[in-house]
C-alpha cells in the first residue's frame, strides 16, 4: 500500500537552510581561539597573586579577601588550601599544590592549565593582552555586522514569542528534544543574549578597570564596579561563568547533532528539521 | 549507511576527546611564547604598542589618576621589590642620614643640575592619596608627598631632541655572579610632566622609609608599580633607550614586562 512507510527508512530530511553568515562563523572561531588563550594566560596572571578582594585595594593589614589559594605545611607534607568566603577547602593536587609528590609545584592553578606552563607573569600578560585586543576586535566586528545583517534582531534579541515559548523550550531541553529551526530556540537566544550583552561587555570592562591608565581616562569604571579589586574579582567570576557556558555549549552541540552544528558553523548551512517549510534559497 | 554515520560520529567524538586530552595534558606546547625574541612573541608584544597608542590618544596628558579620601588609607604601604638595598654607595648614604644625597639631572639637557633633599623639600609641594597597582594584581592606597617632576626638569632645560627620561636607582634588584644589576626604568615626557608625577620624599605623613624607597621615589600614578622607581638618584634625558640594560627601557621591561606600564 502506498500510504505505508517502512519503519526502517530514515525520517524525511528538512531543507538545508543558510543559518550562519560569514561574520558569525569567523567571529565564532576567533572567539573560540581567544577564549582558550585568554583563559590559560589569565590563570597564569592570577597565579602571580592568587587572591581576590572586594573594594579599592587589597587588604594586607585587614581582611577583605573573598578567595585565597595557597598551601600550608602539615605533618603529612604540603597541602593545597583554598579559602572561599571564609570557608576552607583542601584542594591538594589541583589548587595550591600540584604535580608529583616528589617535586610538588606550589602554584595556585597547576601548570597544566596555564600559559606558559611554568611561572612567567610577563609572558602571561603578553599573551593575554594580544588576545584581549583580538577578542574585542571580533566583538566590535560582530556587533556591527550583526546589526546590519539582522542577526541581532532575528536570532539574539529575545522577542515576545521567545518569552512565551521559554517554558516549553525548557521542557524540550530537559527531554533532550531539540527543534532544528531556522533560528535559535528561546533558551538558545537567551543564553547567547546573556553572553553577548552581559558577560562579554562585563569581562572587557572589568579588564579595563584593572588598567591604571584606563581608570584615569574613565574613572566611572571604578564607581561602576566598586573599585579595582572588586573589578578583578568580577573579571574572575565572569571567567568561571564563560567556562560553564562553554561546557554547556559543547554538550548541547553534541546532543543536538555535532556534524550539523559544525557544518553550519563552518559553511553556514544547517539541516533544519523535517517539519520545516521550504523557502526560497534553501537547498534540498 | 547509518553504521557509517555512527562510526564517523564516534571518530569525531573520539578525536575531540583526544584533542582536548592533548591540550589538558600540558600547555608546555605554548612555552615557546616565553622565549624572548621569538617572532610569535614579538608579534604578540605589538599589542602593547597598540595599548600605549590607544591610551595616549584616549587619555588627556593632564588627566589625573583618582585621588582618595584620607579615610581610605586603611593600612601601611606594602613594601615590594627591593626593600633593603645593599650596594656600598647606598649603605654609606643611608648611614649618613642621606645628608650627602643629590638628585642629578643629566643627558639631553641645557645644563646638568643636581639638588639636595633640602632643596627638593623647599620646592612647591604636592600631596596626593593614590592607589598603587602592582603588576601582580594587588593594590594599596597611600598618601604621597613630593615635588612635581616637570618644573624640576625645566630647571635643567630639555633639549628638543630629548624624548625619554631614564630613571637610575641605587638598589641592586638582582645580584648575579657577574655583579649587581641596578634597578632602572624610563618614561616618555607625557608621564614625566604629568601633574601627579612627583619626586616623593614623604609617605603617609612620615619621611619616606627605606623599605618604600628612601630618600626619593618617583610616582607616575597612571602606571603600574614597576614604573614607580625607588632609591632614585639620576634622571637622564635621552632620545633612545637601546643603550640601557637589554634595551627595553627598564629592569622589569628587560624581563618581559610592557614598557608603558599603563595597563
Amino acid at each position: 500500500m502506498s500510504h505505508e512507510v517502512p519503519e526502517s527508512l530514515p525520517a524525511a530530511k528538512g531543507p538545508l537552510v543558510y543559518r550562519q553568515s560569514v561574520w558569525t562563523r569567523v567571529t565564532h572561531w576567533v572567539w573560540a581561539i581567544c577564549l582558550f588563550f585568554l583563559l590559560l594566560s589569565g590563570l597564569q596572571i592570577f597565579n602571580a597573586h592568587p587572591a581576590l578582594y572586594i573594594g579599592q585595594e587589597s587588604g594586607f593589614e585587614y581582611d577583605n579577601a573573598v578567595l585565597r589559594i595557597g598551601s600550608v605545611n602539615t605533618p603529612d607534607g604540603p597541602r593545597g588550601r583554598t579559602i572561599l568566603f571564609g570557608r576552607q577547602f583542601d584542594t591538594t593536587g589541583v589548587l595550591g599544590v600540584s604535580g608529583p609528590e616528589t617535586s610538588p609545584a606550589f602554584t595556585a592553578f597547576p601548570g597544566m592549565v596555564t600559559i606558559p606552563s611554568f611561572r612567567d607573569l610577563a609572558t602571561g600578560r603578553v599573551v593575554h593582552f594580544f588576545f584581549g585586543w583580538l577578542f574585542v576586535g571580533a566583538l566590535f566586528v560582530w556587533f556591527v555586522a550583526s546589526f546590519i545583517n539582522g542577526h541581532l534582531r532575528r536570532d539574539i534579541l529575545p522577542q515576545g514569542s521567545d518569552v512565551s515559548g521559554l517554558p516549553g523550550d525548557v521542557v524540550d531541553h530537559a527531554r533532550f528534544r531539540f527543534r532544528r529551526g531556522r533560528s535559535y530556540s528561546p533558551l538558545q537566544k537567551l543564553s547567547y543574549f546573556i553572553v553577548f550583552f552581559v558577560l562579554f561587555p562585563l569581562i572587557v570592562l572589568t579588564g579595563l578597570t584593572m588598567s591604571p591608565g584606563m581608570d584615569a581616562a574613565w574613572p566611572w569604571l571604578l564607581d561602576l564596579f566598586g573599585g579595582r579589586q572588586t573589578a578583578r574579582s568580577v573579571h574572575f567570576m565572569i571567567m568561571v561563568l564563560l567556562v560553564l557556558f562553554f561546557i554547556v555549549h559543547l554538550i548541547m552541540v553534541l546532543l543536538a547533532g555535532p556534524l550539523n552544528g559544525l557544518r553550519s558553523m563552518i559553511t553556514g548551512w544547517y539541516r533544519a528539521g523535517p517539519d520545516m517549510d521550504v523557502r526560497e534559497g534553501d537547498r534540498p | 549507511m547509518s553504521r557509517l554515520i555512527v562510526n564517523r560520529r564516534r571518530f569525531l567524538l573520539g578525536s575531540a576527546a583526544a584533542g582536548s586530552g592533548l591540550i589538558l595534558s600540558g600547555c608546555d606546547q605554548f612555552d615557546f611564547l616565553a622565549q624572548r625574541g621569538n617572532p610569535v612573541r614579538e608579534t604578540m608584544e605589538q599589542a602593547n604598542v597598540l595599548t600605549y597608542s590607544a591610551q595616549r590618544a584616549l587619555i588627556g596628558d593632564q588627566v589625573l589618576a583618582r585621588e582618595y579620601e584620607a579615610s581610605e588609607i586603611r593600612q601601611g604601604m606594602k613594601p615590594n621589590g627591593s626593600t633593603e638595598p645593599t650596594t656600598a654607595e647606598y649603605t654609606s648614604l643611608r648611614l649618613a642620614g642621606f645628608e650627602p644625597y643629590r638628585l642629578r639631572i643629566k643627558g639631553m639637557v641645557e645644563r646638568e643640575v643636581s639638588f639636595s633633599l633640602a632643596e627638593l623639600r623647599n620646592m612647591p609641594e604636592r600631596t596626593q592619596i593614590t592607589r598603587h597597582d602592582c603588576v601582580e594584581g594587588w593594590s594599596c592606597i597611600a598618601k604621597w608627598t613630593g615635588t612635581p617632576l616637570g618644573p624640576v626638569l625645566d630647571q635643567a632645560g630639555l633639549k628638543p631632541s630629548a624624548r625619554f627620561c631614564v630613571y637610575h636607582c641605587y638598589d641592586n634588584i638582582q645580584r648575579t655572579i657577574s655583579g649587581d644589576i641596578l634597578y632602572y626604568t624610563s618614561s616618555d615626557l607625557v608621564d614625566a610632566y604629568h601633574p601627579q608625577t612627583i619626586l616623593s620624599y614623604g609617605l603617609n605623613d612620615q619621611v619616606l622609609p627605606v623599605s618604600n624607597g628612601a630618600p626619593l621615589r618617583l610616582r607616575i600614578e597612571r602606571t603600574l608599580g614597576y614604573k614607580q622607581p625607588k632609591y632614585l638618584h639620576t634622571i637622564e634625558l635621552v632620545d633612545d633607550l637601546s643603550a640601557f640594560g637589554r634595551g627595553k627601557g627598564g629592569y622589569w621591561e628587560d624581563n618581559g614586562y610592557d614598557w608603558y606600564g599603563g595597563i
